[in-house]
């Protein structure tokens, strides 16, 4: 394709530009986190004498290594059950599709279209009867329920476009359905299965809503749900504020840079997908 | 019928911790329940109330207005940069900048919520900018103004979803076929008339895709909403999320939050069908 030399010219300013964009808000609070704690600098000024003890002082009262912990257990607890539960959803309505498999697609992707607030607080309920509430098992389970309809819709999309031929010959050497499923598909599937490990892992990560309603203690939390609490503490002290988000994100900036490709691809084929 | 044990635990999870909530928020929504004591069924009461009183229509509102911001505005801004970067897309420098521009898409929305609430305050950069470019007439707390709260909770959500509608829409721009671009240019159409009759045509799925993605993002707002400004000042930045929770968790109205809840539910799937009808008749 011919492109012009103003349209590359154009193209580029509009890239650097939405970069900065992008950019910008993180060096912003960068710059903010290295003032001296507790006093009030503007936006974007380096500071006289950078304070890198901030960043110490942050991880320190964030209770940053015990927040990792925690959203690690989550996150342990919610992928691989929701990878497990999907990829077999996905088999049997995508590949063997049972009998009433379309209906069963619709069921689980209304659920895609369910704002999260539509059902938090029966769970709120459910969770205290069931005495989990303030446990990190409160997050763990029903998000398990929520991530269904994402995790079935997207490994339903893989084995819809396998090829029959692979399933045939697996049958006429006698395969069993679990033998089909175990020995010949799932190795198949290991592709997709990655990418939706990612995406699961960032989403709970990230979860804010149920952790700030169903788990009080801020280090039984998930990371977006401490940062929720530690944003509630230190409101007032913006240096102390911004070298805590900084840590905090951190963890997520470096699985970012090192699995950049992985993840843009995953997230675009996450929404278009089907 | 051995294939349906596949499905089981998938469908017992999502039994147990989403429809069964769901029905049950249902349920709640006919009763005045404080969470403790026994509910008073009161029929269709809370549902009257959220279609009447300013108070639960106000939120309702400003996630339309929320829309504007979330949904239209980068979908719009999206097509416009990612026609104008498609053509450099292959470039090492457009690889960069995709994933630059994707960052904000992988931090938790209340990181975005902090982050730019430090920037759109009084000493923020946002000000700063506008000092420097001769406008420091109009700096002000953007967050904190009753006028200019909500566009700027607004802004936060441009921020998030810019760069995800770009790239998207740019990797649908990527699969048309360059042949029509050339025939358009046969024809002398200029980038505008190309934009209307190749590459809108040809992106036609992503656009629905991004416009269910950041309409959902939009009506059922909480994260950002929460951090930045809590749904005020006053009830300038409501939106059906806070008011909820509000109800809900602080002032234990269980089931008025619920209705609000159930017509949220209700309202999302309005909007979006809609979009998926348009955007779907004629891909199978």
């Amino acid at each position: 394709m011919i492109a012009t030399r103003t349209e590359k010219y154009i193209g580029h300013l509009f890239l650097a530009a939405l970069m900065l964009f992008t950019v910008l808000p993180f060096v912003s609070i960068f710059f903010t986190a290295l003032h001296p704690s507790g006093s009030l600098p503007s936006g974007l000024e380096w500071p006289d004498e950078p304070q890198w003890g901030n960043f110490v002082e942050a991880f320190r009262v964030a209770e940053m290594g015990e927040l990792v912990v925690s959203s690690s257990l989550i996150v342990i607890g919610v992928v691989p059950v929701s990878l497990a539960f999907s990829t077999m959803a996905g088999f049997a309505i995508g590949l063997l599709r049972i009998p009433g498999a379309r209906w069963l697609l619709l069921l689980f992707i209304f659920g895609l279209t369910l704002p999260f607030e539509g059902i938090v607080i029966p769970l709120y309920y459910l969770a205290r009867e069931i005495g989990i509430l303030n446990t990190r098992l409160a997050i763990v389970l029903p998000l398990i329920g929520l991530f269904m309809p994402f995790g079935v819709f997207w490994m339903r999309a893989h084995f819809a476009n396998m090829p029959n031929e692979i399933t045939e010959s697996a049958r006429v050497d006698g395969a069993s359905t679990w033998d089909l499923f175990r020995r010949i598909h799932l190795p198949l599937a290991r592709g997709p299965i990655a990418s939706l490990a990612i995406l699961l892992s960032i989403w709970t990560w990230n979860q804010f809503l149920l952790a700030l309603v169903l788990v009080e203690d801020p280090t039984q939390r998930t990371m977006a749900g401490a940062l929720g609490a530690f944003q509630g503490h230190y409101a007032t002290d913006i240096p102390l504020l911004c070298a805590g988000t900084i840590v905090i994100l951190l963890p997520t900036f470096v699985i970012f840079v090192v699995l950049q490709r992985q993840l843009v691809t995953a997230l675009l084929q996450g929404s278009v997908k089907g | 019928m051995a294939g349906w044990a596949f499905v089981v635990p998938a469908l017992v999870m999502y039994g147990l911790f989403v429809l069964q909530p769901l029905f049950l928020t249902i349920q709640y929504s006919f009763y005045d329940w404080d969470g403790v004591g026994p509910g008073e069924w009161v029929g269709l009461d809370n549902y009257v109330r959220v279609f009447t009183d300013p108070d639960l229509l106000g939120p309702i509102f400003n996630s339309f207005r929320l829309l504007i911001f979330f949904s239209v505005i980068p979908v719009t801004l999206g097509v416009v940069t990612a026609s104008l970067i498609h053509r450099i897309a292959s470039t090492r420098f457009g690889s960069v900048a995709t994933t630059v521009i994707f960052l904000p898409q992988v931090i938790p929305l209340v990181a975005s919520g902090i982050i730019w609430g430090w920037l759109l305050a009084r000493p923020g950069v946002v000000n700063q900018i506008l000092e420097t470019i001769g406008l420091g007439g109009i700096a002000r707390a953007w967050l904190g103004d009753f006028g200019t709260a909500l566009p700027a909770v607004g802004m936060i959500g441009i921020w998030v979803l810019l760069g995800f509608c770009t790239v998207l829409l740019q990797t649908g721009m990527a699969k048309i076929n360059p042949e029509l671009y050339e025939a358009a240019r046969l024809d002398g159409a200029g980038w505008w008339a190309e934009l209307r009759a190749v590459t809108l045509p040809g992106i036609k799925y992503e656009i629905g895709v991004c416009l269910t993605v950041t309409a959902i993002a939009a009506l059922a707002a909480f994260d950002i909403v929460y951090v930045s400004t809590g749904g005020g000042p006053g009830r300038s930045t409501q939106v059906p999320g806070i008011k909820i929770y509000i109800e809900a968790f602080l002032q234990r109205r269980v089931g008025l939050a619920s209705a609000l809840a159930v017509a949220l539910v209700v309202l999302v799937l309005a909007v979006i069908l809609p979009v998926q009808r348009l955007t779907r008749e004629d891909q199978t």
